[in-house]
C-alpha cells in the first residue's frame, strides 16, 4: 500500500537555523498519524515543512507526487488542509465567510453549499453563529471553524496543530469525537500534532515521537500504550 | 447553557428575522435619502461651494482606493498621491494634445492607474507595514521631480490648462454643477462596484490576507496574486480620481502632487474609517474642509488648529467616523434587541 502523505530525510530551517534534523513519516490512507513532542520539539515546524511555509531539503510525497518547494496555496490545491496553530481565525469576517474561504479554491457552488451544510450538522453551534463576527465567538468554537473551514476545502489529508490548545476538556473531547467522525464519514486521513498525549493516543492508530527535530521512537499507538517503559519516559502520563 | 424548546426557539429566529429585515428598511431609506441630499445639494449652494463638493466627491474616490488597499487588504501606502498625478496627467494630456473629449479621459484613466498599481504591487509583495510605507513614500517623494523632469510630455512646471467642460444637452444647469453631477455619477458606480467586490470572493481574499496572510495562503488564496490585484484596485479608484480632478480644475502642474497630497489621503482614510466603503465620504469631506475650518478659527496659525484638530479626531473616534457611526447603530440594535 502507497502511503498518502510520506516524509523522507526533511530538514528545515528558520534562517541559519535547523530545527528539523532529516525526519521521516508517512501517513496511511485514510488513518489518522499523531506527532507527539515537548515545545519546540519540530511539531509545527513538521507541518509548516508540508505546506510549503519554510526552507526545507529533503522529500515529501503526497499520493505519490513530490511536493516539496511547491507554494503553501498549491499544496492547498492539492487537498491538504491546514487547521493551523492558533486557528487562525480570520477575526473581522463572519462565521459564514470565514467557511466560505475554506472553500476558495472550489467553483463546484452547489456542491460547496452542500458541505457548508455539513459543516454546521458537524458543528452545530457554528450555524447559530453564522452571521457573527468570528472574533467574538469563543475558543472552542473557534477551533471548530478553524476545522469546518478545513473541512470546506473537500481535503484529503488534514494537518491538525493542536487542536486542545487552551480548551476546556469536554470541549477538547467534543472536538475530538468529531476528527473521528470526520475521519470515517468522510475519509479525511489526519496528521495530529499534540501535547495531549493520552488524547491523541487514542485517535490516532500510529504516533511519532519528536525530540529536538528528530524522531525518537514510532510506531502502533495500541502497542505503545502498553509498554510502561514509552508511557512514563515519553508520554509521561 | 438554558435549554431552549423548539418553539422559543422558532419564536426569537422569527423576531430575530422580523427585525434583521426592518434594519435593512432604515438602512436603504437613509441612503436613498443621502443620494437624494447629494443631488440636491448644488442647488442650495453657491457655484464655489459646488466647486468644492466637486472636490469632496473626487478625492473620496481616491480615498476609496486607498481604503481597498489599505484598509482592506492591510497594505499601508504613503504614495497614494502618485496615481492620482497618474490619471490626472493622463487626462490633461488627452485634452490638451489629442483633443479628446473630458469624459472618455476617465476610463484610459482608470486602466493606466490599474495597471501602474498592478506593476508596483509586485515588488510590494515583499515588503510589510512600515517598510511598505518608507518604500510608497518614497514615490510620493519622487513623483513631482519625475513629473518635471519629462518636460515635453508634462511641459514641466508651467503645467497643463486645458478647457472647463461645457454643459450637454442644453441642460439649465451652470457648468459647475454640471461637473458635480458628473462626478457624482462616476463616484455612485466606483463605490456601488466596490461594494460588491468586497462583499464578494475577491474581499474575502483581500480581508483574509490582511488578518493572517499564512492562513489565508493554506486555504489556497493566491496572496502573490490578490496583493498587487488590491494595490491595482487602488490605482484605478486613484486614476479616475486625478482625471476628474484635471476636469475639474482645469489645470495640473506637478507641484500638486507632493508627499503631502499622499499624506492627506491616508488622513482622510483613517478619519473616515480606513477599513469602510461609506467611511471615504467622510475622508473626502475631512480633506477638503479641515484646512478650511482650521483657517477660519486661526487665520495666523491654521496648521496648528489642523493638527488640533486631528489628535482630537483620533482621541473622540479611534476607528474613524465610519467607525463611530457603526457603534452608535449597534448599541441601537442592541436596544432594540432587549426590548423584544
Amino acid at each position: 500500500m502507497v502511503a498518502m502523505l510520506e516524509l523522507k530525510n526533511v530538514e528545515a530551517f528558520y534562517g541559519p537555523i535547523r530545527a528539523l534534523h532529516g525526519i521521516s513519516l508517512s501517513v496511511e490512507q485514510g488513518g489518522i498519524v499523531t506527532v507527539l513532542g515537548a515545545n519546540g520539539a519540530g511539531k509545527t515546524t513538521t507541518l509548516r515543512a508540508i505546506c510549503g511555509m519554510i526552507k526545507t531539503t529533503g522529500s515529501i510525497k503526497f499520493e505519490g507526487r513530490e511536493i516539496f518547494g511547491k507554494l503553501t496555496e498549491s499544496v492547498a490545491r492539492l487537498g491538504i488542509a491546514h487547521v493551523p496553530e492558533g486557528r487562525g481565525t480570520f477575526e473581522k469576517l463572519t462565521t459564514e465567510e470565514n467557511l466560505r474561504l475554506g472553500a476558495f479554491t472550489r467553483r463546484d457552488r452547489n456542491a460547496v453549499a452542500e458541505d457548508m451544510d455539513r459543516v454546521y450538522g458537524y458543528f452545530p453551534v457554528l450555524a447559530e453563529r453564522r452571521e457573527q463576527q468570528a472574533g467574538t465567538l469563543s475558543g472552542g468554537e473557534q477551533q471548530m471553524l478553524a476545522i469546518g473551514r478545513a473541512l470546506m476545502l473537500r481535503p484529503r489529508l488534514m494537518l491538525l496543530d493542536e487542536p486542545s490548545f487552551g480548551l476546556a476538556p469536554m470541549i477538547v473531547q467534543e472536538i475530538f469525537r468529531i476528527m473521528r467522525s470526520i475521519n470515517e464519514n468522510d475519509g479525511v486521513s489526519m496528521l495530529l500534532v499534540e501535547q495531549n498525549a493520552a488524547l491523541a493516543m487514542d485517535l490516532a492508530d500510529q504516533a511519532f515521537l519528536l525530540e529536538t527535530g528528530e524522531v525518537v521512537m514510532s510506531g502502533d499507538t495500541k502497542t505503545m500504550k502498553e509498554d510502561e517503559s514509552i508511557r512514563t519516559s515519553y508520554l509521561g502520563y | 447553557m438554558a435549554v431552549d424548546t423548539i418553539e422559543e426557539k422558532l419564536a426569537t429566529r422569527h423576531a430575530q428575522s422580523q427585525l434583521e429585515a426592518k434594519l435593512a428598511f432604515y438602512k436603504r431609506i437613509g441612503l436613498i435619502g443621502l443620494i437624494i441630499f447629494a443631488v440636491a445639494l448644488p442647488f442650495l449652494v453657491s457655484d464655489f461651494r459646488t466647486f468644492q463638493f466637486t472636490r469632496v466627491l473626487y478625492i473620496s474616490i481616491a480615498v476609496l482606493g486607498l481604503n481597498i488597499l489599505s484598509g482592506y487588504n492591510g497594505q499601508f501606502s504613503l504614495g497614494h498621491g502618485a496615481f492620482i498625478a497618474l490619471g490626472a496627467y493622463v487626462a490633461a494630456i488627452m485634452m490638451d494634445r489629442w483633443g479628446v473629449p473630458y469624459y472618455l479621459t476617465i476610463i484610459p484613466a482608470g486602466l493606466i492607474g490599474f495597471i501602474f498599481g498592478f506593476l508596483i504591487g509586485l515588488p510590494a509583495r515583499r515588503l510589510e507595514g512600515l517598510y511598505l510605507a518608507l518604500a510608497t513614500f518614497g514615490l510620493a517623494l519622487a513623483t513631482p521631480q519625475i513629473l518635471k523632469k519629462f518636460e515635453i510630455i508634462t511641459m514641466g512646471v508651467q503645467g497643463i490648462v486645458v478647457d472647463k467642460p461645457e454643459v450637454p444637452f442644453g441642460l439649465p444647469i451652470s457648468q459647475d454643477q454640471w461637473l458635480y453631477f458628473f462626478t457624482l455619477m462616476i463616484l455612485l458606480v466606483l463605490f456601488w462596484a466596490a461594494r460588491n467586490l468586497l462583499r464578494a470572493r475577491t474581499g474575502r481574499a483581500f480581508v483574509a490576507i490582511r488578518d493572517h496572510h499564512m492562513a489565508a495562503e493554506s486555504m489556497g488564496v493566491n496572496a502573490g496574486f490578490y496583493k498587487p490585484l488590491a494595490f491595482a484596485i487602488g490605482g484605478a479608484y486613484a486614476g479616475v480620481a486625478g482625471a476628474l480632478a484635471t476636469i475639474t480644475i482645469q489645470f495640473v502642474a506637478p507641484d500638486s502632487f507632493g508627499v503631502f497630497l499622499s499624506i492627506t489621503l491616508l488622513v482622510g482614510s483613517v478619519i473616515g474609517g480606513i477599513a469602510s466603503i461609506g467611511g471615504a465620504i467622510f475622508g473626502g469631506i475631512a480633506i477638503v474642509f479641515i484646512p478650511n475650518v482650521a483657517e477660519e478659527i486661526s487665520k495666523a496659525a491654521p496648521w496648528a488648529i489642523y493638527g488640533v484638530i486631528l489628535i482630537l479626531f483620533m482621541y473622540a473616534m479611534p476607528s474613524g467616523i465610519m467607525g463611530f457611526i457603526n457603534m452608535l447603530w449597534r448599541g441601537y440594535v442592541k436596544r432594540l434587541l432587549t426590548r423584544t
